[in-house]
């Protein structure tokens, strides 16, 4: 009887004395919201980690190294008709020349010409062309230092190291040095990196080239796979028969879902290319092999947010007389577009970081003029990062980063789009 | 009207290719990896001096080049291929058969494959016996010379008693990749060859001779690193107790933090390599489809910038990104070829 007596003591036992049990049960739901805590701390510290390695080896190249030079457009360099033909380099090289008139022996004037990018020399072109009436005077100009000089000014060179283990010679730190001190070199706004497309050369380098490739390639994606995924999940949804073929279907699209993105390469390799005859490397098939990477992921959406509108809404719209299509158009598809909209940006949003499938159509390539156009070869963000990363420059290390930061832009954008359109329109039941 | 619209979307998706395939107004180059820095460079400044449209370069390795430059005669193949390495007849012939029967040859330089380390640690002077016995799959049994034995050494010591007593741990590049190829046949079958009965084998058997020489051990010594080569020089740096195998630019642009070994007395030094005294360099070509020079613009402007004495000459902008130039007779020799379009013989 005793231990009958002891059994009901326990069931009846209030909050204010909780018996051992109860204790017990407290303490794993303690115990499960720490883990759950601690699991969401770690993923966020890994997120800061890169964050922070990214930010801290990309900021430097937003700015970029530049050298002053007084250049004398002297008259007899520019007689032939075309002015391309003109030696700009020389025209670079004899001012870094007046410069610092002792440097006499060839092999030391190699090392000073080697302090300013071949590209200065491409910009006194750009100027000639421009306005060829400069010709005859001496005008002074910002051009571009060598990517070792600008390395060496973000520090990234150290001028303690033994002579020959570094990029940059004792005789150049001092002409550097000089330069400093005359106010004719500093760090400058990288407006390259924003404005121009990819170069061999670092200082030269820049993303724009790359992300017009890839605003091109998703904009066909949008374009194609929007409407046919729409309409896909719609017919599904609200006009396919239910029977062994639309479960066949079902089960085909999440499927390809879950295909690894380099099969649609093949794909598209094989169908846009070899058997269409689109021409490699453009924008028009990697937008359509992303198109095909994308359809299961919005068809998906679309049909679990066209599920969510209560059946309700459709019996109410036959019940006064609305046809089955007027019933889709008019009340369920406005009701399930915010969720299809959120859909479609996730989907756009890892369109945007994918390069395995955009390897076999030859968008993996160095391409230096901006796209204008759909046919225009070209390549996307995230395969700019991985071919920078490959360089063997040091230079492009900090490019590397600065380009990931900007992807990283464009993707934490389009996250917080698909986020906020899910607030603004959700519509709870 | 279902059939209708199908017939429509056709339609539409050949007129849409229609103009894509008109024309090609820029030039198209595929091919290998250890190329790739150096003809971008000079596409670049073509493209930049000129004002030509930049030839587009892919980065395809070697052999994925020769697969699409044999593709065909037409603008949608690509106009030249470079190669880490000399074409292959098979290559040739796959070429042949698809049409592409003029094909220029053009050495533009050579590349040096290093094995290095970190500088926080001394340098190594190897042999190209040590590295075939390091490496390979297969080595001369220690106790009965003249049998193979998987390989049974695990530091560089057990290889050679003058090497310091650390584990051998190589960092390479995958099979895919051409500088893999050029070490495996110049660093290790050139080691290979140092056993007479090995080197009898190639006459008697030559499969099983390439099979022990050309067979990199798999049992973690060697690890393959990516073709990445930025990244075997950062693993490096970690952990100096590791050797990487990666081409000399990378060496020339990080002498800061690595070293590379010296390879039979000879350390890989630009001046080195260019007289061909340091033994594991090989020579890097471009192949140029003569069926294209008149019909896709910019194409003789391109092979002219090429082979000028600014870009592939002993001073040029080429020696600067770390290629190791021709000696002036074979410039010579080749810069001919070019402004002939000396096709090669097929066999």
């Amino acid at each position: 009887m005793t231990t009958n007596d002891n059994t009901t003591v326990k069931i009846t036992t209030n909050l204010l004395s909780p018996t051992i049990d109860l204790k017990r049960r407290y303490r794993a739901e303690r115990w499960f919201k720490r883990l759950g805590l601690s699991a969401i701390v770690l993923a966020l510290s890994f997120v800061a980690f890169l964050f922070f390695t990214i930010i801290s080896d990309g900021y430097s190249a937003f700015t970029q190294s530049y050298i002053e030079l007084d250049v004398h457009f002297a008259e007899d360099e520019f007689t032939n008709e075309n002015l391309a033909k003109a030696n700009f380099p020389a025209l670079v090289k004899e001012s870094m020349r007046a410069m610092f008139p002792k440097v006499k022996s060839r092999r030391e004037k190699k090392q000073l010409y080697s302090l300013i990018s071949p590209a200065a020399a491409y910009r006194l072109q750009e100027i000639i062309e421009a306005d060829p009436k400069i010709i005859g005077t001496t005008l002074k100009f910002w051009v571009l230092a060598d990517d070792d000089v600008d390395m060496f000014m973000k520090g990234k060179i150290d001028r303690n190291q033994n002579e020959d283990n570094r990029r940059i010679r004792d005789n150049q730190l001092t002409w550097i040095d000089k330069l400093i001190d005359d106010g004719r070199l500093e760090r400058r706004f990288n407006w390259t990196f924003l404005t121009s497309g990819d170069s061999r050369e670092p200082e030269l380098a820049g993303i724009l080239g790359a992300a017009k490739g890839s605003f091109l390639t998703l904009l066909i994606t949008l374009s194609l796979s929007f409407p046919i995924g729409v309409a896909s999940a719609v017919y599904l949804e609200e006009f396919a028969p239910e029977n062994r073929w639309t479960d066949l279907i079902e089960i085909n699209i999440n499927n390809l879902a879950a295909v690894p993105s380099i099969i649609f390469g093949l794909l598209g390799l094989a169908i846009f290319i070899n058997f269409w005859g689109l021409p490699r490397s453009t924008p028009v098939v990697g937008g359509l092999v992303l198109t095909l990477m994308t359809l299961p992921t919005i068809i998906i959406a679309g049909r679990a947010s066209l599920k969510s509108v209560p059946p309700s809404i459709r019996e109410a719209a036959l019940g006064v007389g609305a046809s089955k299509m007027q019933t889709v158009t008019h009340h369920v598809l406005p009701l399930a577009l915010p969720g299809m909209l959120t859909g479609t940006i996730i989907g756009m949003a890892q369109a945007l970081g994918e390069t395995a499938p955009l390897l076999m159509i030859g968008m993996v390539a160095f391409i230096v003029d901006v796209p204008a156009g759909i046919t225009d070869p070209s390549t996307v963000l995230p395969v700019q990062i991985y071919l920078w990363a490959d360089s063997p420059e040091r230079a492009f290390t900090e490019k590397t980063a600065a380009a990931i930061m900007i992807l990283l832009t464009f993707l934490v954008t389009m996250n917080s789009l698909a986020v906020f359109l899910r607030k603004k329109f959700e519509i709870k039941w | 009207m279902k059939v209708k619209s199908i017939l429509v979307a056709g339609a539409l998706s050949l007129s849409m290719t229609a103009p894509a395939m008109a024309a090609r107004d820029y030039i198209s180059i595929v091919g290998s990896s250890t190329v790739y820095p150096f003809a971008t460079v000079v596409a670049e400044q073509f493209g930049k001096t000129t004002g030509s449209k930049t030839p587009k370069i892919e980065s395809t390795g070697s052999g994925g080049g020769f697969k699409l430059f044999c593709g065909g005669v037409g603008v949608s193949y690509p106009d030249i291929t470079n190669a880490s390495r000399a074409i292959k007849s098979s290559e040739m012939k796959t070429c042949a058969d698809n049409g592409v029967k003029e094909i220029v040859e053009v050495k533009i330089g050579y590349d040096g494959i290093v094995l290095a380390n970190s500088k926080k640690v001394a340098p190594l002077s190897l042999t190209r016996k040590d590295i075939f016995l390091a490496l390979a799959a297969e080595v001369p049994d220690p106790a009965h010379p003249g049998k193979l034995v998987a390989n049974p050494y695990k530091t560089w010591k057990e290889v050679n008693s003058s090497l310091p007593n650390t584990k051998i741990e190589v960092l390479g590049p995958p099979p895919t990749s051409g500088t893999r190829d050029a070490f495996v046949e110049l660093a290790m079958e050139g080691g290979c060859k140092t056993f007479d009965f090995i080197k009898s084998m190639k006459k008697s058997d030559k499969k099983s001779y390439k099979k022990v020489c050309h067979t990199v051990r798999e049992d973690g010594a060697y690890v393959e690193a990516g073709e990445n080569d930025n990244l075997i020089v950062q693993k490096l740096q970690a952990n100096p107790n590791a050797m990487g195998i990666f081409g000399f630019s990378f060496l020339d642009q990080n002498a800061d933090v690595v070293q590379g070994s010296v390879i039979e007395g000879k350390a890989p030094t630009f001046e080195a390599i260019a007289e061909g005294a340091y033994p594991v360099s090989r020579p890097l070509f471009f192949y140029v489809k003569k069926d294209h020079v008149d019909v896709i613009p910019g194409m003789k402007g391109y092979l002219a910038e090429f082979s000028s004495d600014k870009a592939w000459g002993e001073e040029g902008y080429l020696a600067d990104k770390g290629m190791i130039p021709m000696p002036e007779a074979e410039r010579k020799l080749f810069s001919q070829n070019i402004a002939s379009l000396k096709t090669m013989d097929l066999k």
